[in-house]
């Protein structure tokens, strides 16, 4: 009890530095739930995919499509419950910088190998009937202020020409990683156009989605699968979501990299300023706690006295920049262009991370001062002057 | 009267580790600044150089890369008989229709994929880059399933070297030999003939752009205009090749800087709060001093420019540290994808002028903001309080 009392009192003796010590861990602590939040958001993609799901692409590169002939040989497959595909429309909404996912889809089965896209039946149904109408994500719905009737005019690039979709649906995702920014038409409004004015290129999708009974059967099902085709011209290459997904994270590493070597910064900075107020600190007192030693108080007591206090300051000042992390994650994601992150939380392992980071700070930055206390010998502390 | 630097300078060299601290922390803090900013440059250095300003390109207007776009052979026929692209000895015009594909290969170092740019070209192609130099192997033969790939290409991924068989199109092609394209992005590329592409991906009778040379590239915006004019090709445009790719570089680079650029500042608030705490801690044990300055007669005004300037001083030294440091970034290579381009682009850091002035005036406002107000308690103490303090 006497050595928390110590504590407190030693905290208010510099009002101001403790004051802006707390305030340099508080924003230390923001900038990096920050940057893992921003990290995390990239992971979003590899969070929501689940695991009875495949992904079958072309075994080149996913620019290149599948005959749609594969989808009735996919699914005579053991253990396959449901097939669906998905096809790579892009083109330009507005404006070539108005970026989110336009994909032709199998209307019949996509948003049921989806789950994670709430739509309700009624939405599907009006979809299913009108060849050009789409289905779009809660968001783009927001951002363009579109309601269900509306038109959007689309200029296709891979697949030129002009190109209108009516929006029949709006889809609400289930959860905080499913993406709610994506554009989804029927596939077969491409391909009846095609078959008109290009039919070499009609008759082809660009990834299957194959649904799975038991995720255990994963390997096997994908090996079936990419057999099915091998020495085909066009064969596959199929993987679980999640490695799909993984795979693709591969390509950005380098950034991810970048923004793993800046959250060890951070946590640097904190290190030092927290560090530099203990040395302070404890250079001040070297008088006192020899006084302390001759009192007979042992080591253990200096330890909770020198250790007690950085631990204090850093959890308040690890509990003032989480407060702050949510408005400045708010205002981040306002700040940034529209169509960048569609999912953007802060996750509560982010939050964990960034307690235990401050927690260990705190430690850490004891033990220099603490060392410093414990090994002057008494004589030399008395004689100490400021 | 001035108080001299000499006394700023002992000062600061006086308590060493608290110093040593906050010039650290400065140096980190400036460290990420400059590497972000070198990251950004460097990535938008490597595809500005990518383009010639002598070259224009023809791509599809809705099309944001050349994968995306498609130029029938009518329309590729209607542009070579256009007034104003220059022609060869043989009185050819200097015209080269590409194709571009992604095919992905696997990174040696992680595993998982990345995309490759396989760029077929005519031979009017190699002609308008002469800054493409053959390093090692030959040239790919027209005519035949063979290839040749970028100097960032062959240390980087799975199968890529001289000699070996990468597999696409429903044919083996083989690596013949290694370019170098002076750290552009065309480094990144693996490069064929245009023909055997379009034939292994049947896609005869398409491409996806063209580059050209105009026979005066001053005349660039009338010609565009022309362009522009021609009902046969209202679907296409033409731009400079020099600015396509710094197009391309957009996107990347403004994440880059963005994200970057908003962490730095709210870390760069750490480092100045720490800044702040070593200059008050500098004021409060050095009241006695203070108060002797000033009944020697030094100014007011004197005492709060010293105390800035051990500051600034700080600062400054972290924030060359700092740069310092990063200047070393220069030696990295990075590869990645270029959401601009959807394939993976090798850059390295790039230092540049603004970037240093840039590094050295942020570390000085962390200096000026740190340090002010604590100077400004030094400025204001009384000379009898402080004189009897102890």
């Amino acid at each position: 009890m006497r050595v928390l009392k110590l504590i407190y009192k030693n905290m208010l003796r510099h009002k101001l530095r403790t004051t802006l010590t707390v305030l340099g861990i508080a924003v230390a602590v923001t900038s990096f739930g920050l940057l893992r939040t921003v990290v995390t958001a990239w992971y979003s993609g590899v969070e929501s995919s689940a695991a009875n799901r495949l992904i079958t692409r072309h075994s080149v590169s996913f620019i290149f499509p599948l005959p749609f002939s594969y989808r009735d040989r996919i699914s005579m497959i053991d253990g396959v419950q449901k097939v669906a595909f998905a096809n790579w429309f892009g083109g330009v909404y507005i404006d070539k910088k108005e970026f989110f996912a336009r994909l032709g889809v199998d209307a019949d089965n996509y948003f049921e190998v989806y789950p994670e896209l709430l739509i309700s039946p009624d939405q599907l149904q009006a979809f299913k009937q009108d060849r050009s109408g789409c289905i779009i994500g809660e968001q783009i719905a927001q951002r363009y202020n579109l309601k269900v009737g509306d038109i959007m005019p689309v200029e296709g690039d891979i697949y030129p020409g002009k190109w209108e979709f009516t929006i029949r649906g709006i889809y609400k995702p289930r959860d905080k990683t499913t993406d709610p920014s994506n554009m989804l038409f029927q596939w077969k409004y491409i391909e009846e156009r095609l078959r008109q004015e290009w039919p070499e290129r009609a008759g082809y999708v660009g990834w299957y989605i194959t649904e799975i009974k038991d995720p255990k059967n994963s390997a096997a099902i994908s090996k079936k699968i990419d057999e099915l085709f091998s020495n085909s011209p066009a064969e596959t290459k199929t993987e679980t979501e999640r490695a799909f997904q993984q795979g693709f994270m591969a390509s950005v590493s380098a950034i991810l990299t970048a923004m793993n070597v800046m959250s060890f910064v951070i946590i640097g900075i904190i290190l030092l300023v927290l560090g530099n107020t203990m040395i302070m600190g404890t250079r001040e007192r070297t008088r006192e706690y020899a006084v302390l030693k001759t009192l007979g108080f042992s080591k253990a007591h200096l330890f909770g006295l020198i250790g007690g206090e950085s631990l204090s300051i850093a959890m308040i000042g690890a509990a003032l920049g989480l407060a702050l992390t949510f408005p400045m994650i708010k205002g981040f994601e306002s700040a940034l262009p529209k169509g960048w992150f569609p999912i953007f939380n802060l996750e509560t392992v982010t939050l964990l991370l960034a307690c235990g980071s401050a927690f260990l700070v705190g430690l850490l930055a004891a033990i220099f001062p603490l060392q410093r206390a414990i090994s002057t010998k008494i004589v030399d502390g008395l004689r100490q002057i400021g | 009267m001035k108080i001299p630097f000499k006394y700023t300078l002992r000062n600061i060299l006086t308590r060493r580790l608290t110093t040593a601290l906050t010039i650290t922390g400065i140096s980190l803090v400036v460290f990420v600044f400059a590497a972000v900013l070198m990251m950004a440059y460097g990535l938008q250095k490597t595809l500005v150089d990518t383009g010639s300003d002598d070259n224009v390109i023809f791509l599809r207007k809705a099309a944001t890369a050349e994968i995306t776009s498609i130029i029938m052979q009518d329309q590729f026929n209607i542009i070579q008989t256009l007034p104003g692209i220059a022609k060869d000895e043989n009185g050819k015009p200097l015209i080269s229709h590409e194709a571009v594909v992604i095919i992905n290969l696997p990174y040696i170092q992680t595993g998982g994929f990345a995309n490759l740019t396989v760029r077929g070209l005519a031979p009017e192609g190699i002609r308008l880059r002469p800054h493409v130099q053959l390093t090692e192997g030959r040239m790919f033969s027209w005519g035949s399933r063979e290839i040749i790939a970028g100097n960032s290409i062959h240390k980087r991924f799975e199968g890529a070297k001289l000699g070996d068989k990468v597999k696409f199109g429903g044919d083996q092609w083989t690596i013949v030999g290694i370019f170098d394209a002076g750290g552009s992005g065309f480094d990144s590329e693996l490069w064929g003939d245009v023909d055997q592409l379009t034939q292994a991906f049947s896609r005869q009778g398409a491409s996806s752009s063209l580059l050209a040379r105009l026979e005066n590239t001053g005349n660039f915006d009338r010609f565009r205009e022309d362009f522009g004019k021609d009902q046969r090709l209202q679907t296409l445009e033409v731009k400079r090749e020099k600015k396509f790719y710094e197009e391309q570089s957009e996107d990347m680079a403004m994440f880059i800087r963005i994200l970057g650029i908003a962490v730095t500042l709210i870390f760069s608030a750490g480092a100045m709060i720490g800044a702040m705490i070593t200059m008050y801690a500098a004021v409060s044990n050095r009241t006695v001093e203070i108060g002797t300055l000033r009944a020697l007669g030094f100014k007011r005004r004197s005492v709060l420019a010293a105390f800035l300037v051990e500051s600034l001083s700080l600062a400054l030294v972290g924030g060359s540290i700092g740069l310092f440091l990063a200047s070393f970034l220069r030696f990295f290579r990075v590869s990645m994808m270029n959401f601009g381009s959807f394939s993976e682009l090798a850059f390295s850091f790039h230092l540049s002028v603004e970037i240093v002035i840039g590094s050295i005036l942020f570390s000085l406002i962390m200096g000026i903001v740190g340090g002010f107000l604590p100077s400004v308690r030094a400025s204001r103490l009384n000379i009898v309080n402080s004189l009897r303090s102890s």
